[in-house]
């Protein structure tokens, strides 16, 4: 007669399984914090390894002498007695044009051949001069307009490298590609090896990037400076507009509403706009702002505006929340010594709630700088290459001039200086991350 | 420069008018021997009020009524023949603007022209002086109304508190005034867009070929909603297949396994996927992923575009999976401890706890943070408009290049945007469609997910 088993042999039959099981479900956990960490630790890799390269630019360090005979100009106009100031302006201006139509490239050239021989050929103007980013000329007549003294001289000069030579020695581009797919010629390919060797061109800090605003016709020499400028603009708007609105939308909602079904409805309606999609945002600015309002294309006014309003949910939450945290005790005693709800509230509540709420701006801040599609709807992927004097000059903005650079023909040089805005713009929004963090720890307070 | 000193006017008009209320108020006190109801700042402060209010009041009439008047001026100076040609009344009113500000205009101005801008640079003048003396007159009356109010018996403090309340309400209108902005201005422009393109063409449409608004009305463009519809689909799909499994999982693991420490670094450590910027992951999309995976497809003998709704939607659920983790991570935190314990006593093990006692109970709470991560994969924009490929058509196929509702909106409004032709509107048909399939998601979602959470408490 079989026996039937026993429970306790059941069980331990079973038990193997049972915790067989467990470890699987725990280790499958762990496996996705750690694929979740490891994608964190391959997108930043991916980036830095891209990126950070492009913050060491090849510049060629000249000996450049400035030759009378090749820079062949009047000495400065000074103003004659008796010439009127418009007169000395005009002269000055059409010195000042010649300065600039002078053979800078020849100088360039003499330069380089000094240390390739081959480089000083007549008919290699273009191609030597091809070995430097061609907006480079300007430093030069700009030397020599804040100095006419300097012609005779000979001076030390850095010069950036035009994007190729950048490329080429860095070696992002394969060497061993057939001529007709390299963007160098074979005689600046090896003017480029050999200048290199001789440590005339050099690989410098590329301060151009912070220095520079965005240029088409040399890439090597295109900069972030108006784009920073652009979204400091839009972040100051932002602080200035929906910090103040959403504190005080935040303190009415929790401190003074009557909760009745229209709050209720106010609650909802602000939980749902923080998930409305950013581009919504884009189109509202869009239709209201530059179609209704004829406000210009392009300008951090418009774009501070649509990222306003995308950021006055998250600080109306945030804020929200940092109020409610403030214990009931504290607004009881003010209210009951005799301060009035508005006097609890101003005097008493909201001190004990700025750091939350501080914490939360900086979030919502930082969000808005990094967002991009909306401002894709307003113009502000438009190409320009100035420094934005006020929010109604047009601008661009960081997270779009990635998008534009990215976009860019010459790929295998602006993989890299896309990857390089990026670092800068993490750089930033990390700072604002860890300052609020900070904020939190310091200022944290448990009742 | 010149709005910096006339700030600066203001500032010290406004702190001068507040200096003498307080004092006043203080003065009044010590002749009758009387307590003041409220402290004098908040006499000050009336009177401040009473100052800028009216001031602030005929500045905005101003601006509103000022382009009535100089459209008027403007039509004075027009000959009959202009006035009844809308197209040319319109025309020449630019023109005379431009003139006016000072804008090179085409050809030379007509002598009629020329004269209705000189009465215009006069009439500003004179209107710009009378703004500023009824301005004045008007922020003079109110101070002076407000100054004989002050009494010790007058409630300053009520008033003022009063008024910051008004100011709180109207802070919390502006976030309903956004929703009933986004609402008008998208709606608006989409019905000026079903117009030219018929409803039914629009969303039961299955060919995306808008053209090019330059070939004029005649080339009509075709407007199929469905293929964009369904490549946000396949991209989300996919996005909810990467980040549905680790997202969950991860936070099942934080909160129930972890100890505190594991818990302190890894739970930020995830987090910081959701302060990266999205163009970032379209970058990383673009330049890292797509061709990792074209590749590695063309290793194991797959065609995968380097550009795909493969590429976009893998990388928009690495986006999405701290998402998921920390919403899931807060619903199943605030299931009772009670339920674990009454599982522990009768001898489960923590994973059967786990699967058969914690997820069923925290379920609704879970679909409505799922929900919400959908609608965000809906509206996410930069990653799929570098990594999805734009190919608006219809496919079946993961690996082939498909296009969004997003990424149509970007390439209909970029560039010159002229809001009259059917190829821009049609950008605001997308996206009231886009806000309206987001916003049921959200409603749900926020329904399940604050139900839910009252549920235990």
């Amino acid at each position: 007669m079989p026996q039937s088993k026993s429970n306790r042999e059941l069980v331990a039959s079973k038990l193997g399984k049972r915790h067989r099981s467990e470890t699987m479900f725990k280790s499958m956990g762990l496996g996705a914090i750690l694929i979740g960490i490891s994608l964190v630790g391959i997108l930043f890799g991916s980036i830095l390894y891209k990126g950070i390269p492009a913050f060491w630019q090849a510049t060629l360090h000249l000996n450049l002498t400035f030759d009378p005979e090749i820079i062949d100009i009047d000495p400065r106009p000074t103003q004659q007695p008796g010439q009127s100031a418009a007169d000395f302006h005009d002269e000055l201006l059409s010195w000042q044009r010649a300065l600039r139509r002078a053979k800078w490239d020849s100088l360039i050239q003499a330069a380089i051949a000094k240390d390739v021989p081959a480089a000083g050929a007549p008919d290699m103007r273009r191609t030597a001069f091809g070995l430097v980013a061609s907006n480079e000329r300007v430093k030069l007549w700009e030397m020599v307009e804040k100095d006419p003294g300097i012609i005779g001289q000979t001076v030390p000069v850095a010069l950036v490298a035009s994007e190729n030579v950048d490329v080429w020695l860095k070696g992002n581009i394969d060497r061993d590609l057939p001529q007709r797919f390299q963007q160098l010629s074979e005689e600046q390919q090896k003017w480029s090896d050999e200048l290199y060797k001789d440590g005339v061109i050099r690989m410098d800090f590329a301060s151009s990037l912070f220095t520079n605003v965005d240029s088409r016709s040399s890439g090597a020499t295109a900069g972030l400076l108006g784009a920073i400028v652009g979204s400091v603009m839009m972040m100051l708007i932002v602080m200035v507009v929906a910090v103040p609105v959403g504190v005080m939308a935040a303190i009415y909602l929790e401190e003074f509403a009557p909760k009745n079904r229209v709050t209720d409805l106010i609650e909802v309606n602000i939980n749902n706009l923080a998930a409305v999609p950013s581009i919504v945002f884009g189109l509202l600015g869009a239709a209201v702002f530059i179609n209704f309002f004829g406000l210009p294309l392009s300008a951090p006014l418009v774009g501070g505006l649509v990222l306003s309003l995308m950021t006055l949910p998250t600080v109306i939450i945030a804020s929200r929340a940092a109020l409610r945290a403030v214990p009931p005790s504290i607004r009881q005693a003010a209210l009951g010594i005799g301060a009035s709800p508005t006097q609890a509230m101003f005097h008493h509540t909201l001190p004990l709630a700025v750091p939350g709420m501080l914490t939360g701006a900086i979030i919502g801040v930082a969000q808005a700088l990094g967002e991009t599609a909306p401002l894709l709807l307003i113009g502000m992927n438009a190409f320009v290459a100035s420094v934005p004097s006020t929010p109604l000059d047009q601008s661009s903005a960081l997270p779009v001039q990635i998008y534009l650079w990215q976009g860019n023909e010459n790929r295998n040089f602006f993989e890299s200086r896309t990857s390089a805005a990026i670092l800068v713009l993490l750089g930033v929004m990390i700072t604002l991350n860890a300052f609020a963090i900070f904020m939190r720890h310091r200022f944290e307070r448990r009742w | 420069m010149n709005t910096m000193i006339s700030l600066a006017i203001i500032l010290i008009v406004l702190s001068f008018v507040y200096t003498w209320g307080a004092s006043a108020s203080r003065r009044i006190a010590a002749k009758t021997g009387q307590r003041l109801h409220s402290r004098p700042p908040y006499y000050g402060l009336y009177l401040v009020l009473w100052c800028a209010i009216p001031a602030v009041i005929v500045f905005i009439a101003y601006t509103l009524l000022f382009p009535q008047f100089q459209a008027a001026i403007i039509d004075s100076y027009l000959p009959q023949a202009v006035l009844n040609d809308p197209a040319e009344l319109s025309s020449q009113t630019r023109q005379i603007e431009n003139i006016l500000n000072g804008v090179s205009v085409i050809g030379t101005p007509e002598p009629y022209q020329l004269e209705a801008v000189r009465t215009l640079r006069s009439f500003e003048w004179i209107g710009r002086l009378a703004l500023l003396a009824l301005a004045a007159v008007a922020a003079f009356a109110g101070t002076l109304v407000a100054r004989r109010r002050i009494s010790p018996h007058f409630r300053a403090r009520n008033r003022i508190e009063t008024a910051i309340e008004m100011v709180l309400i109207v802070c919390s209108g502006i976030a309903i005034l956004t929703t009933v902005g986004i609402v008008l201005s998208v709606l608006g422009e989409a019905v000026r867009f079903f117009t030219y393109v018929s409803p039914v063409d629009f969303f039961f449409g299955t060919t995306w070929n808008p053209r090019f608004s330059t070939t004029g009305s005649s080339g009509q463009g075709e407007f199929g909603l469905l293929p964009l519809l369904w490549g946000t689909m396949m991209i989300t799909i996919i996005a909810m297949c990467v980040a549905v499994p680790v997202g969950l999982l991860a936070a099942v693991y934080l909160s129930e396994y972890a100890g505190p420490k594991f818990r302190f670094f890894a739970k930020p450590l995830l987090e910081i996927l959701a302060g990266i910027p999205t163009i970032v992951y379209g970058i990383f999309a673009a330049f890292t992923v797509g061709p990792f995976l074209s590749e590695f497809g063309s290793m194991v003998g797959l065609s995968i575009n380097a550009t795909s709704a493969f590429t976009a939607g893998i990388v928009m659920g690495i986006m999405i999976i701290p998402f998921v983790s920390s919403l899931s991570d807060d619903i199943i935190s605030q299931v009772p401890q009670a339920m674990r314990d009454g599982s522990y006593g009768l001898g489960a093990t923590q994973s059967e706890t786990i699967r058969k006692v914690i997820l069923p109970a925290a379920l609704p709470g879970i679909v409505g943070a799922f929900l919400l991560a959908v609608s965000r994969a809906i509206g996410e924009t930069m990653i799929v408009v570098l990594a999805a490929g734009n190919s608006p058509v219809l496919t079946a196929n993961p690996f082939d290049a498909v296009s969004t509702v997003t990424v149509t909106i970007v390439n209909q409004l970029t560039g010159d945007t002229d809001f009259a032709s059917p190829q821009s509107l049609v950008a605001f048909a997308l996206g009231l469609t886009l806000f309206v399939i987001t916003l049921c998601l959200n409603v749900v979602a926020i329904y399940i997910v604050r139900k839910y959470r009252e549920q235990y408490e």
